[in-house]
């Protein structure tokens, strides 16, 4: 029997075994929203812009174990998606977005919403397909779905012209692809494995630096498993937390731009490094030959060969599925009794527990302001450091990271590699959905949140009970920190003039909303808000914070790992440089 | 450093530019490039000459192997290659300038293919470096037009990208 586009997409989709569709009707879509009225099976969630469509699609996936999916429209519907598709993008998050497109004999004629969207997208997305048969609408479908989730996963957009949609064609959905361009490595080099094997046996001060690839690769459990086997520290990037457990000992807590002390400290001065899905960006080495004047040897395991190599030259690249060559490692290390010197390692050890005894988080607790440390802190404990977080971009991104220590991998949702500001509300509504039974807090700002504020009408809709935690200290916080350090104080559009009353925004939504001003408060708040009187509805938790406080310790651009902006207690201290020989026995 | 990367990827609308996109995206050189389909109509060849240092060239292979339409990247520099590009160049033909551009398309092994009473059409097939050279060796003035495919390549002897 012959069938519509729109029905051969809508029972792809189902083949996909789709639960929510996060998107958005438009002229070149109707025919797809038809098809979706007139089924069952999965879920349509209607956003209300399409930049959150795609974010919502994005923590879904982020917070689960499938691939989020987005259907918008042509033309705006399109370009508004990108900036999610970018997002996605960057920290490598399987979705497929289905765009509408124009009917296919209208394509290049600037018909009305008309976009070139496979080019528009094309610099950020794993793959993207224009379909122009509808003998290929399912194939390519199957095919999305592959590619956005297999190797290094990333976005695939899927532009489906109108008139496609209307056709009649048979619908059999392929079992499987094989695409014969398109082959990813699972299994690592067994020889390189031997190396790395050899490396950490050998070594007298290694660390293990673990990235986004050990959460979107599943492969926690084998990290948790090699760092605990051999007695060694372990240090998470901002996309990698949650992959070791944030509160073990054997955790220096996050490295990079806004990391600990220890774990920085760390990265400069071990000798030989195991980096886990994980890429050397910028914000984790700023300068790498700085990075690479301390002798040290590096193994690097991602699933992406072009990863490697990128930024800093490693003595033993292993291409492969981390979870795979993790396991292959510590199999093998098993197998020959490798492990690393214990004496060393103890030496190793009591360096590191006296860069962690300078307890680079400390801040200064006040009684007059609201400190955004501690908001997240009383987060932290009233949660039972059990929720799942997502958060927008600056201060309180950096802060949600520091002093919430996640449990484990998908715990933790935030815009890591683009940075976008509106990530957060879309996101907490998408792991809401994802894990209906899980708390779910977007840790937020005032700047941030006005992003994409909008979708507290979505939550209310679709009954997700997130609770917002905006610390609205009055500025873009990050912006003016910076303006601070580097600008003279001219503070150059950071302020946030005529907020609007977020609590009478939340209840206009039909939501809860507090303002908390008194320190004294803010458990109080806390509580309530997380109490079961409230557990059904969406809080909005708006927290005047301190206007001052800044985030450190902070690595300025250009400079080393050992060269951080440090917090004002840790600036009197005489810390000694790192000495390669020191005996550590007398040290503490 | 120059390099020239033989690419073998789906003849499918769209793969031209993902590679052209994705050097100007990553700020890559492209010096040269050509493209078009081989014995296997589903596949196209495709030959890009660029320069850049050992880390750079790295990487652009390994960017152009992940694009999902690229079948196969190798660099020929790595060994012995054979390298061609032809050129099309009219020149002004007349007076004293008549026999010496005769002349000298022979000495370079070129044919001319087309005439008119003012001008020639020469054709001319080698290494990039020798169409430089021929160019550098006419009166500049007497040069009309220039069309140059840019360099295609293959490796010698056994070397062989395939499927």
């Amino acid at each position: 029997m012959q069938i519509s586009g729109a029905e051969i997409l809508v029972r792809s989709l189902q083949e996909e075994g789709v639960e929510f569709v996060f998107g958005y009707p438009g002229g070149a879509v109707l025919e797809i929203y038809d098809a979706i009225f007139r089924q069952q099976e999965f879920k349509h969630v209607l956003v209300r812009h399409e930049q959150a469509a795609v974010h919502a699609a994005d923590a879904y996936s982020r917070s689960c174990d499938k691939v989020g999916v987005a259907l918008v429209t042509s033309g705006p519907g399109a370009t508004n998606a990108v900036t999610g598709i970018a997002t996605a993008y960057m920290d490598s998050v399987p979705m497929v977005v289905i765009s509408g497109q124009v009917s296919t004999p209208a394509i290049g004629l600037d018909a009305f919403q008309e976009v070139d969207m496979v080019g528009i997208t094309r610099p950020c997305v794993k793959h993207n397909f224009l379909v122009k048969d509808i003998n290929e609408l399912a194939t390519t479908i199957k095919k999305a779905f592959y590619i956005a989730a297999t190797g290094r996963p990333g976005p695939v957009v899927v532009d489906v012209p109108k008139d496609v949609t209307q056709q009649l064609a048979e619908f059999h959905y392929p079992e499987s692809v094989s695409i014969r361009s398109y082959v990813p490595v699972t299994r690592g080099h067994p020889g390189q494995i031997k190396k790395a094997a050899s490396l950490l046996a050998e070594a007298k001060r290694p660390y293990i630096y673990v990235g986004g690839g050990a959460v979107q690769g599943g492969a926690s459990a084998e990290v948790t498993e090699l760092v605990k086997m051999l007695g060694v520290p372990c240090t998470n990037t901002l996309m990698g937390l949650g992959a070791y457990p944030g509160d073990d000992r054997q955790f220096l807590g996050m490295l990079g731009m806004h990391g600990t002390y220890e774990a920085n400290m760390a990265m400069q001065y071990c000798d030989v490094l195991i980096a886990v899905g994980a890429r050397f960006d910028d914000r984790v080495i700023s300068v790498p030959s700085h990075f690479l004047a301390q002798p040290k040897k590096i193994v690097h395991i991602d699933i992406d060969p072009s990863s490697i190599a990128k930024r800093v030259k490693v003595d033993v690249p292993i291409v492969g599925d981390v979870k795979h060559v993790l396991r292959d490692l510590i199999d093998l290390m098993k197998q020959n009794g490798q492990r690393p010197d214990a004496a060393n390692l103890a030496g190793w050890w009591k360096q590191i527990e006296q860069w962690r005894s300078y307890n680079s988080l400390l801040y200064t607790p006040s009684t007059e302001f609201i400190k955004p440390q501690s908001v997240v802190q009383k987060l932290y404990e009233i949660t039972g450091g059990d929720a799942i977080i997502t958060s927008d971009v600056g201060q309180h991104q950096m802060w949600a990271a520091q002093y919430y220590p996640f449990k484990r991998p998908k715990q933790w949702l935030n815009s890591g590699g683009l940075g976008t500001m509106g990530f957060g509300l879309p996101a907490a509504i998408g792991a809401q959905l994802a894990n209906p039974n899980a708390q779910v807090a977007c840790i937020t700002g005032e700047g941030s949140i006005q992003m994409n504020i909008q979708e507290l009408s979505t939550a209310k809709q679709y009954h997700t009970p997130v609770k917002v935690i905006a610390l609205n200290n009055r500025y873009l916080g990050m912006v003016r920190q910076w303006q601070e350090f580097f600008y003279g104080t001219r503070y150059a559009e950071s302020y946030m003039d005529a907020l609007p009353d977020f609590v009478g925004i939340a209840e206009a939504y039909g939501h809860v909303g507090m303002k908390i001003e008194n320190p004294a408060d803010v458990e109080g708040a806390l509580r309530e808000a997380f109490s079961p009187a409230l557990k059904e509805r969406l809080v909005f938790m708006d927290f005047r914070t301190d206007q001052s406080e800044n985030v450190f310790p902070m690595i300025q651009n250009g400079k080393g790992l050992d060269q951080m902006d440090l917090p004002p207690h840790m600036r009197e201290l005489q810390i000694a440089p790192f000495e390669n020989n020191r005996d550590y026995g007398n040290m503490c | 450093m120059r390099h020239i990367l033989s690419i073998l990827l789906e003849n499918e609308a769209g793969a031209l530019s993902r590679v052209v996109g994705l050097f100007s995206a990553r700020a890559y050189n492209i010096d040269s490039l050509t493209v078009s389909t081989t014995e296997d109509p589903t596949l196209s060849r495709m030959t890009i000459v660029t320069h850049g240092s050992d880390e750079v060239i790295e990487q652009i292979t390994k960017q152009l192997n992940k694009l999902i339409e690229v079948v196969k990247v190798i660099d020929l520099n790595e060994s012995d290659h054979i390298e061609r590009e032809m050129m099309l160049i009219k020149v002004r033909a007349t007076g004293k300038d008549r026999e010496e551009m005769k002349r000298m398309a022979d000495i370079f092994r070129g044919r001319i293919i087309d005439v008119t009473e003012k001008t020639y059409t020469i054709e001319l097939t080698g290494t990039s470096d020798k169409l430089g050279a021929f160019i550098e060796a006419i009166d500049r003035s007497v040069i009309l037009e220039t069309v140059r495919t840019g360099a295609s390549g293959i490796g010698r002897g056994e070397r062989i990208l395939k499927i």
